[in-house]
């Protein structure tokens, strides 16, 4: 029979066809990524970004434009990868009935901390959370199968899950940055597709109040550094042992001498 | 000794065999052939000389296996750049190198992968759209 036939000689040439993938002409590129033996982190300086007003996101839209993040209207189902939070929510441990005004009904940026010890990665059963080069914690959304255990295991609410299809709430579509699907979880890369090119991540580079400083812990005269050295600062949640990259600078009030 | 319903065993051998070779016989000589995709998009009509990543015989066969290497080299390993067989540097990206220039995903793409009876689940994030060249 002339299709038995056909189907006899796919079985002869199926294992050349397998030979020749496993020699073929692919070959190990000796680039490597700018980020390789760094430590990224993030210092906000949320006084500088309340004195620019209330109404500016640009740092929320230039992110979310750039990975093509959905804007879903249900809050239950939203999807986000920075985003404001009340400091009481934000910092609930360092919360009491006296705190400083100019800190308690104020929204705080926040986002993935990228842990120096992600929770997140320690229970996602198949390795799509990992640990990658300059300590970010990112995703291999092609691994991820939707558990949420990630969701359950991170303490800064910072990963999404994608209960819908996001594209039709996409406001415009990034052609150079992929969407994700239905059924994956979803959270900050940090830009690792703009620190290969060596720029600075999106929502940094679009923060008129120049609020956001990016930079390389590792590096002691990064201005990450710096601002370290030289400014009293805070992160989410340390008594959890995340180790938070992203840091918060805290500032006397306004005509206050911070108690001194 | 005498099986009582020997004509009905028959008949029912009859109709079940026919039934399980019907897509054979009522296929033949009616094979599709083989898909004609275009190669004509913007980015690749500007090229002087037409050139895939790879040559195009080991694209055909084994894009799918170079598209799954520089998947997991770019989200794993945090490499981009790919170094081809000639030497030649490429983004190791779906979207923005692959369907930079074969824009035409209903003449190119689509019209293997459904010749093929195969459905790769690339379509559901990544883009593939039509593009205009930039």
């Amino acid at each position: 029979m002339k299709i038995g036939a056909v189907g006899g000689l796919g079985l002869v040439f199926l294992p050349a066809v397998k030979g020749f993938a496993g020699s073929g002409a692919l070959r190990d590129a000796a680039g490597a990524g700018s980020a390789v033996g760094r430590k990224w982190a993030m210092v906000v300086d949320m006084q500088k970004c309340w004195e620019r007003g209330a109404e500016c996101r640009d740092c929320i839209l230039a992110c979310h434009r750039a990975h093509n993040v959905p804007e879903i209207p249900d809050p239950e189902e939203e999807v986000k990868w920075v985003w404001t939070e009340r400091f009481e929510h934000a910092f609930p441990e360092q919360v009491h009935e006296y705190l400083a005004e100019h800190l308690r009904d104020k929204p705080f940026l926040v986002l993935c901390n990228h842990c120096e010890n992600p929770p997140c990665v320690r229970v996602c059963p198949t390795k799509a959370t990992f640990k990658g080069d300059g300590g970010l914690v990112m995703m291999d959304y092609h691994r991820c199968l939707g558990c949420r255990y990630c969701m359950a295991a991170c303490p800064y609410g910072a990963r999404s899950f994608n209960f819908r299809d996001p594209r039709p709430y996409l406001r415009e579509l990034n052609p150079a940055f992929p969407t994700r699907e239905k059924g994956v979880v979803e959270k900050c890369n940090f830009c690792t597709e703009r620190l290969e090119e060596g720029l600075p991540p999106a929502c940094v580079e679009a923060c008129p109040a120049k609020a956001l400083v990016f930079g390389d812990l590792d590096d002691p005269s990064s201005e990450v550094r710096r601002i370290l050295s030289a400014s009293y600062t805070i992160v989410r949640k340390p008594e959890l042992g995340t180790r938070p990259k992203v840091y918060y600078v805290i500032n006397p009030g306004l005509g206050n001498s911070g108690g001194r | 000794m005498k099986i009582p319903d020997m004509r009905y065993i028959i008949t029912g051998i009859v109709v079940f065999l026919v039934v399980m070779t019907f897509p054979f016989w009522y296929n033949i000589g009616k094979a599709a052939s083989a898909p004609q995709v275009s190669l004509d998009t913007p980015r690749i009509r500007e090229m002087a000389e037409p050139q895939c990543v790879e040559p195009a015989s080991y694209m055909r066969a084994n894009h799918m296996r170079l598209l799954e290497e520089w998947r997991d080299r770019v989200v794993r390993g945090g490499e981009r750049t790919y170094v081809a067989g000639d030497g030649k540097e490429y983004l190791m990206s779906l979207q923005n190198t692959c369907l930079d220039c074969h824009s035409n995903y209903d003449e190119f793409c689509a019209l293997c992968h459904d010749y093929a009876g195969v459905a790769p689940d690339c379509w559901t994030c990544h883009l593939e759209f039509p593009r205009e060249s930039k």
